[in-house]
């Protein structure tokens, strides 16, 4: 991310923490037990916004406590990387979260206990921080690793550098975990929507087939659910170049539940999806209908096992799956078939059979897109 | 030292002849022998046609040969062939069955002649395999005419059906042990005896004749002595010492709990010297005699009743020789029996004295009074308890009496939990366990006793010990692996008090497991499960605090740091307020909290009210392991 910019962006970012450890402080000397209101990142705390139709973060929070004895170390470890945020954002360098995790990590004195004993402790204590601060991640000068792939006819600025996404050969170009305009800038756009698949697999078997070209598109993947770089993308792909966003997806509760996290958001995350879902997605495969339709062979098939049964219902219930009258018919005929299928099972017709027909069908005919 | 054995029937030789009447049946825990008649040695000539038959066999002797060859078995061969039935198995056994003897007859004659006993026992190693034991009491003394038949006579005259509650129910008698250490080393049994300050004491050397069952004086004499009554016995004998379980200290530290009116002072091989004080200045009551519950006895025993009596009719034979036998109850049993009321008992002995058993075991009678039982007493155990075990929390529970096959028995159950109480409290092999260490995979030490007597061996034959795993510790927080023996640091103590204790085995080291003599056990362990359980809970909640507030302080370093990092503060000042609030958080870490969990105010750590956590109990704060005066406070019934 850009130095500059940056710093400035990080001067609010700075002050919240310092009000952080200011509270702290005060409170302490008031002799009142500190304490710090983390918002809920849980299920009951995601409300879904029906104008918007995307997920947002509700007002449930949690005071995290000093005096707590179940809070005491969490507490603890907030304000350490609250104070590590604080130093990067002061330096004006940025880390990935396994480094804050290492710049957070010691020995407490005195005792064999460490304040992390592995980067699942610090990850979520990062995001804590996030929402207590209302800081994005990027403005605590954090990222995560690489995921996700992008191609296409789309000409993209990193870090100074022109980046043509037609011409990155076999491995594409990496979706960094920031995306923001600083770190990724659109430069010229000549495709007319943006195709994204479930995973690198299915990724390769399109990019190698040229689809993009032939279709005029961008081809991203996200390494199952997307992470944030990809979603950020995804959103801004479609606000600022106004590109529709079709997905294709196993045909299983992990599909399902992969394009809602794309289309509304997700629960964990749900106070970054106003900057992140893209609320016109749309579903265009696998569904459960194509098995007949594409007189698929019967190698295809993959049983539905208990735990894919009641994911399942579990996603139906979610508020945003309410009303959607489509999207229950088609998990209902998924589990009444009793097997879900993999994007990869179209190559048991053969081998490009997921570029070449299946999909060109599929664009062609909106009318079996699911919303 | 047989000390105050001045009546010529005292307990120590009831049970010489009871050992012996019983042996030739082998017929294992019957409480009352076969044969009736007991003065002097006679029995033993009664019981031996039994014996001959197998060396018999290939001689084809006649029963004029056979008649001779049973005169010739004597004390002393009998003795040699039976000594694990007398306690002499082993070499080590032997030294423990000398001192036991020893001490028994001591703690007898002292409260017999009502003085609170003073004990010494020394064991001296006189050889590699040899050693002398020395026991001295401050008994009454023993007037110096009876002191050769008391110690140097086996098998003498007995009533032993006598029923009272009596120590003198284990092992067989000083004598036998005094023959022993003759048989083993050549060695006479001295004894010293004063009956009185201005009295002179009688030293006196003994031997048994073997072959007549008669002492043998070999040297008597007068001796200056400090003490102004008292007896003092010496024998030396083969045997082998060693510490740790059944041993003679085992023995010495176990008698010290069960008789905490007595004083003991033990000195070991190595002059190793332990003195365990007395902390009951009141001496135990005397038990009194009963006659025997009817229920409770066998045919034979009846038999033997019924040829004995001095009753002319059989309603008042029922009626004198038993105990809860009225005349109502007499002549139903009479009806039952279909025998006339007025028969004569001695007939009926000969003829239907079956007949009369089985009716007297249908007839409903009262329970046998239970009167003639002397427990130990709550109060006075946790006194042992306390003298024996260094531990943090001691309680105790006494049964109400109850009844086993007409026997009249009365449980008490002491337990001491936590503290030092290491590996195996009376182990003083084990390395002495460090004292905050979690010692929770210690297995729970189960002391057991038998009318204040101790009972070292055959643990798991025995109905304490069942009764110990019948008990489902875990519902008083206690660890109990596999359902066995609870692992805890804790000490189960089990006194068992009755006029007749049923034992396994002739050995007389395990109680027989009888579903009512477990039932009293498994309640009295019960109910100080549950106080044990209060202690344990509240021991808990004060280690969660103490948890607590350890916890925040440990962070309150990273927090303070953390916030000077993202913003200059006043270190200190920050530590200083984060560490008042935690101690304020945590104030209950230092508080003592009633049963309900409620603030007790103004009370000090190790005062605690009796209230919480049940009455006969004691909490005793022991500051890690080095402070050995750890002040107890018994709380007042």
């Amino acid at each position: 991310m850009g130095r500059s910019k940056a710093k400035s962006k990080g001067r609010p970012t700075a002050a919240k923490i310092e009000e952080l450890a200011a509270s702290v402080v005060e409170l302490a000397a008031k002799r009142r037990e500190p304490s710090m209101g983390i918002p809920l990142r849980t299920l009951s705390n995601a409300k879904y916004n029906k104008t918007k139709r995307i997920i947002e973060m509700g007002a449930a929070r949690q005071d995290r406590e000093f005096f707590k004895l179940g809070m005491a170390k969490s507490f603890m470890q907030t304000m350490l990387i609250a104070s590590g945020c604080k130093q990067l954002i002061d330096e004006g360098k940025s880390v990935s979260i396994r480094g804050l995790y290492y710049r957070t990590k010691h020995t407490i004195a005195g005792t064999q206990e460490k304040t992390f004993n592995d980067q699942q402790e610090s990850d979520p204590i990062i995001e804590d921080l996030e929402v207590a601060i209302g800081a994005l991640r990027e403005e605590l000068h954090v990222f995560a690793s690489t995921r996700g792939t992008i191609v296409g006819n789309l000409t993209i600025v990193s870090q100074g550098d022109t980046i043509d996404l037609r011409r990155m050969g076999a491995g594409g170009f990496g979706i960094p975990s920031i995306c923001e305009p600083d770190v990724l800038g659109f430069k010229k756009c000549e495709a007319d929507f943006v195709l994204h698949v479930e995973k690198d697999t299915v990724w390769q078997r399109f990019n190698e087939d040229k689809f993009w070209k032939k279709h005029n598109c961008v081809l991203t993947h996200g390494n199952g659910q997307p992470p944030r770089g990809v979603r950020r993308l995804l959103y801004r792909l479609h606000e600022e170049l106004k590109l529709p966003v079709y997905v294709l997806l196993d045909n299983d509760p992990w599909g399902y539940y992969i394009y809602s996290v794309i289309k509304q958001g997700s629960i964990n995350l749900a106070f970054e999806s106003k900057r992140m879902a893209v609320p016109d997605a749309k579903f265009i495969g696998v569904r459960s209908g194509d098995f007949e339709q594409f007189k698929l062979p019967d190698d295809v098939k993959i049983g539905v096992d208990d735990k894919d049964v009641k994911r399942a219902k579990q996603i139906l219930d979610y508020p945003w799956f309410e009303g959607k009258k489509e999207w229950k018919k088609e998990v209902d005929t998924m589990l009444k078939h009793g097997f879900k299928m993999e994007v990869e099972s179209m190559m048991t017709k053969s081998i490009s059979f997921v570029t070449e027909t299946y999909l060109p069908h599929k664009l062609k005919h909106p009318g079996e897109w699911l919303d | 030292m047989a000390a105050t054995k001045e009546k010529p029937l005292s307990k120590n030789r009831n049970i010489k002849s009871q050992m012996m009447l019983d042996f030739p049946g082998k017929r294992a825990p019957a409480p009352t022998p076969v044969s009736t008649k007991q003065p002097t040695p006679a029995p033993k000539l009664e019981k031996t046609p039994e014996k001959p038959r197998k060396s018999a066999t290939k001689t084809f002797a006649t029963a004029e040969s056979l008649s001779k060859g049973q005169r010739e078995i004597s004390v002393s061969e009998f003795f040699a062939k039976n000594r694990h039935l007398l306690g002499f198995d082993n070499k080590r056994k032997a030294l423990l069955t000398t001192v036991k003897e020893a001490v028994d007859n001591s703690l007898d004659a002292c409260e017999e002649a009502g003085i609170l006993p003073d004990i010494f026992v020394q064991v001296e190693q006189v050889e590699e395999e040899r050693f002398r034991v020395i026991v001295r009491d401050n008994g009454p003394g023993i007037v110096k005419q009876q002191i050769p038949n008391i110690f140097g006579k086996l098998l003498y005259g007995s009533k032993f059906h006598r029923l009272r509650m009596s120590r003198g129910q284990q092992g067989i008698g000083i004598s036998a042990a005094g023959m022993y250490g003759l048989l083993t080393t050549g060695k006479s049994l001295k004894v010293i005896s004063r009956t009185g300050a201005k009295k002179p004491a009688h030293a006196f050397e003994i031997q048994i004749d073997t072959k007549k069952n008669e002492p043998t004086i070999v040297k008597d004499d007068t001796v200056d002595v400090e003490w102004p009554h008292g007896t003092q016995v010496e024998i030396e004998l083969v045997a082998s010492y060693a510490k740790g379980r059944q041993s003679v200290d085992e023995y010495v530290e176990l008698t010290a709990i069960a008789n905490p009116h007595a004083r003991f002072e033990f000195v070991g091989p190595a002059g190793d010297r332990a003195e365990f004080p007395r902390t009951v200045n009141e001496l135990p009551e005397q038990p009194h005699e009963i006659k025997p519950h009817p229920h409770g006895i066998e045919l034979g025993v009846l038999i033997r009743l019924l040829q004995e009596t001095k009753s002319h009719w059989l309603t008042g034979f029922l009626h004198s020789e038993f105990c809860r036998v009225g005349p109502q109850a007499a002549e139903e049993i009479c009806k039952l029996a279909k025998l006339n009321t007025r028969a004569n008992p001695r007939r009926i002995a000969k003829h239907e004295a079956e007949t009369l058993y089985k009716a007297i075991q249908q007839t409903k009678l009262m329970a046998p009074p239970t009167n003639c039982l002397v427990p130990i007493g709550a109060q006075q155990i946790l006194s042992g308890l306390l003298k024996g075990v260094k531990a943090e929390f001691y309680t105790a529970s006494t049964r109400p009496p109850a009844v086993y096959r007409g026997n009249p028995f009365e449980i008490e159950v002491g337990l001491a939990f936590g503290g030092d109480l290491g590996p195996a409290p009376a182990d003083e092999n084990a390395p002495p366990a460090p004292p905050n260490e979690k010692q929770e995979s210690v297995q729970a030490k189960i002391i057991r006793f038998a009318n204040r007597v101790p009972l070292q061996y055959q643990q798991s034959a025995c109905c304490i010990y069942k009764s110990v795993l019948d008990t489902d510790w875990r519902r008083y927080g206690i660890a109990q692996p596999g359902g066995g023996i609870p692992a805890a640091p804790m000490v189960v103590m089990v006194h068992m008090a009755s006029v007749w204790v049923p034992f396994t085995s002739e050995s007389k080291e395990a109680i027989a497991d009888y579903d009512e003599i477990r039932k009293e056990i498994k309640l009295a362990m019960q109910d100080c499960g549950r106080k044990l359980q209060a202690f344990i809970n509240r021991r808990k909640k004060q280690r969660y605090e103490g948890e607590r507030r350890s916890i925040f302080e440990r962070y309150i370093g990273e927090v303070v740091m953390a916030c000077n990092s993202i913003k200059r503060v006043n270190q200190s000042k920050l530590e200083k307020d984060l560490l008042a609030i935690a101690k304020r958080v945590t104030a209950r870490a230092d508080e003592q909290l009633d049963d309900s969990g409620k603030v007790i105010k103004g009370k000090k750590k190790g005062d605690t009210p009796e209230s919480e956590f049940g009455e006969n109990t004691v909490v005793v704060e022991r500051p890690p392991a080095d402070a050995p005066t750890a002040q107890a406070k018994l709380i007042d019934d």
